[in-house]
């Protein structure tokens, strides 16, 4: 890595030197590890693939941080040409007119070609304003599904399950076999948010916030939803289901120990899996429930898109435009698809990643894109509720205690819908 | 409060200030040092300014954020009076928060000092070998806050820990991350941990500055190890204890920031934290200035109040020989 630090280090000072005409533009973004090195890839190949911008990518630690420095540096007027905002803050930064160039306009201003219906069905409307105009480019997108521990369902002797009816009767055989049958990690992006997609359940009044701002209420206290935890405390201790805690990895640890037979996580956690896991794995479709109806649905697309920052000179948002139609091109959305596990997010790109024999190669590759192809519902489009984040916090705060006997599931979604509700109409003072 | 604490004592001082009155005239030595009333301004101007540009300009910025609510990218505050602190301290979740805290800093401070006390006493009595127990006495204080919070993590990790384990002998299934009370345990412990080290110096060196003769002569009024301890080694130790006190009164508000970061591990849920960390939280990660600022305006009310209490209670009991 310090080599290829110093190589982009002297390509820079060369280019600078070479090219005094070109447009500087920079881009926050929160990823680390393997990720951000292909960030990092992907700029250096925009950068060599025409000279009148130069992209420099700066990481910012992690998706929270990289939006609270987005915005403060925005406040003093340092903010850079392109932040990259997660999936929870989506409300927050398109809530702020004026903070942003809607993807779409910066786009089709600079005179490139621009079709919502070139991307996958799935990524089109999380980012995007009630019309369906993109305000976020998509950009790393993930979806959450299951990972399954082949060996252990040899041993058990049962197939992976579709609904979660299913997951019933399969749980006691691999239980029987030695293994805890489920873990799941971050449980607010998995057993609600997913929860309501993959079931087509309201998440939210004003069609999921969509619509506006003021008076959008949660709706999680509804029998289905609280059903879902009803199980999953029911399943905990009956020794179905294995709950560690809110911290992601300390859920997906038991999975790649062997321990586990079903884990849900990101489509993203597959690079890392082939590395860290002991046992040949799978994927499936993250599990609906049968009994309600209209369910099995498209999941929400997670992961973060890239917004285009307002308040810069038309050279910087052309070369900004620029570089979103670069990351769009089919080759560089497959080469991020390939090195980091996140889905491609145009049509093209899934075609050209087939066509090139990738998911024979890594079948598992292709379980989160094609959950996301899935047919849609009026509720699988997304969300947009302002403090997003902490009511994830609020939920997390209570699932905890749900799981540790301290509260009833039903109790804890009444104290999640009164604070989340409490905090959603404090945001519809600040955005009013 | 540092500052003051470590202020020399002795007339230093008074002779800066001296040379800008009229009367009572100062003596002639010390006029010779600043014979113009601005030059000794302008040696402490640096520290001013920094006092001033880090210190109070974001404090007044915090108390002015506390009365709006804002939107994150600065678009339209809207003053809201005192709605902000209202929301805070009817909230159920701060009132734990707050409760926590105090009883966070209580444990923390005890204990740490405790030990500090009792390590410092028996170290001061080993002859053989003393300089090897200091040091390793010693030593843990040059871990940074993060790293212990890391070693603190692994110890008591659900998956790797020996502390699971060691619980587990006692039939206690330690869930740290889970459980809030095994959770407040492992934040205690590795608070505590972390501050032993910086108390025991302080003990140690206040136990030395001890005067034989008093000690000697303590030897022969009282048999009892504990009664010479209480009646003439502590009040002697009281002006190094006052000040520890102070330092880890701070200590465990706000430097243990950086553990309870490193072991809730970014998603706080049920587990317990401190009103710092939630400053934190809701500023950085929720984007709530406004709600941020009060919490942080009602965290300066608290440490000025304990301040005062501090210094005019507690510091009129203690005796500087």
């Amino acid at each position: 890595m310090l080599k290829s630090l110093t190589c982009s280090t002297l390509a820079f000072a060369l280019s600078a030197g070479a090219a005094l005409a070109q447009t500087d533009i920079t881009w926050w973004h929160g990823m680390g590890g393997r990720n951000g090195e292909v960030i990092n890839e992907i700029s250096q190949k925009f950068n060599e693939a025409q000279s009148a911008c130069h992209l420099t990518p700066l990481s910012k630690g992690t998706y929270e941080e990289a939006l609270a420095s987005g915005i403060a540096a925005f406040r003093s007027g340092e903010h850079p040409n392109i932040l990259q905002v997660f999936d929870a803050g989506a409300a927050t930064i398109i809530s702020a007119k004026g903070a942003t160039i809607p993807a779409e306009d910066l786009i089709k201003g600079a005179g490139k070609p621009f079709e919502r219906s070139d991307f996958i069905a799935g990524v089109r409307h999380f980012y995007a304003d009630s019309e369906g105009k993109f305000i976020g480019m998509p950009f790393n997108s993930s979806a959450p599904i299951m990972y399954v521990n082949l060996a252990a369902f040899e041993k058990a002797g049962v197939e992976p399950p579709k609904t979660w009816e299913e997951f019933e009767a399969v749980a006691p055989k691999l239980k029987d076999a030695g293994y805890i049958p489920l873990s799941a990690s971050q449980l607010t992006w998995m057993m609600v948010e997913n929860f309501k997609s993959r079931n087509n359940q309201p998440f939210a009044t004003n069609n999921n916030g969509y619509d506006a701002i003021k008076g959008t209420e949660l709706i999680v206290n509804d029998d289905n939803q609280v059903m879902m935890f009803d199980k999953l405390k029911e399943w905990a201790d009956a020794g179905l289901y294995g709950f560690y805690g809110a911290g992601w990895s300390d859920n997906q640890k038991p999975f790649e120990e062997g321990k586990v037979a079903m884990w849900i996580g990101s489509s993203g956690s597959f690079g890392g899996l082939q590395k860290t896991a002991v046992m040949p794995f799978s994927a499936v479709f993250m599990p609906y429930w049968d009994a309600i109806e209209g369910a099995g649905t498209q999941s929400f697309i997670g992961g973060a898109a890239l917004f285009a920052m307002a308040g810069k000179p038309e050279a910087e948002n052309a070369c900004t435009a620029e570089f979103f139609s670069f990351l769009t091109s089919p080759e560089i959305q497959v080469y991020w698809h390939q090195n980091t596990g996140y889905v491609p997010v145009t049509e093209a790109a899934y075609e050209l990643a087939k066509a090139q024999g990738w998911y024979d190669e890594q079948p598992v590759a292709e379980v989160g894109i094609q959950q996301l192809m899935l047919p849609g519902g009026e509720w699988t489009k997304g969300y947009r509720m302002g403090f997003y984040p902490q009511i994830r916090s609020i939920m997390e705060r209570e699932f905890n205690r749900i799981f540790s006997g301290e509260v009833t599931p039903k109790a804890a979604f009444d104290v999640i819908e009164e604070e989340g509700n409490a905090l959603l109409a404090r945001f519809a003072k600040t955005a009013g | 409060m540092t500052d003051t604490a470590a202020l020399p004592p002795g007339p230093a001082p008074q002779a800066v200030r001296r040379p800008r009155k009229p009367h009572p005239p100062a003596a002639p030595a010390k006029r010779v040092q600043f014979d113009r009333p601005l030059t000794p301004w302008l040696f402490v101007l640096p520290q001013l300014l920094v006092v001033a540009i880090f210190f109070y300009w974001p404090s007044v910025q915090a108390v002015n954020s506390s009365f709006y609510l804002e939107d994150p990218f600065g678009f339209g505050a809207s003053f809201v009076g005192i709605d902000n602190y209202r929301e805070a301290l009817s909230s159920r979740e701060y009132r734990t928060i707050a409760a926590f805290t105090a009883g966070f800093c209580a444990l923390v401070t005890g204990l740490a000092l405790g030990i500090g006390l009792l390590l410092a006493v028996k170290a001061d009595k080993v002859i053989r070998g003393a300089s090897a127990y200091k040091t390793a006495l010693i030593a843990v204080y040059a871990i940074a806050p993060p790293v212990t919070g890391l070693i603190g993590m692994m110890f008591f990790d659900m998956h790797i820990g020996p502390f699971k384990d060691l619980a587990a002998l006692f039939g206690h299934d330690l869930r740290v991350g889970i459980d809030y009370d095994d959770t407040a345990l492992a934040l205690v412990t590795v608070a505590v941990w972390k501050q032993i080290p910086y108390n025991f110096i302080f003990f140690l060196s206040g136990l030395q500055s001890v005067p034989v003769a008093v000690r000697e002569a303590a030897l022969l009024d009282a048999r009892s190890g504990w009664r010479r301890f209480r009646d003439i080694t502590l009040p002697l130790l009281a002006p190094t204890a006052f000040f520890l006190l102070v330092i880890n009164i701070t200590y465990s508000l706000f430097d243990t920031f950086a553990i309870i970061d490193v072991m809730v591990k970014d998603k706080p849920a049920n587990n317990p934290m401190t009103l710092v960390y939630k400053v934190y939280l809701d500023g950085f990660k929720g984007n709530d200035i406004g709600g941020s600022s009060a919490q942080s305006v009602i965290l300066m009310l608290v440490v000025a109040a304990l301040t005062i209490v501090q210094f005019r209670l507690i510091e009129r009991r203690v005796h500087y020989g």
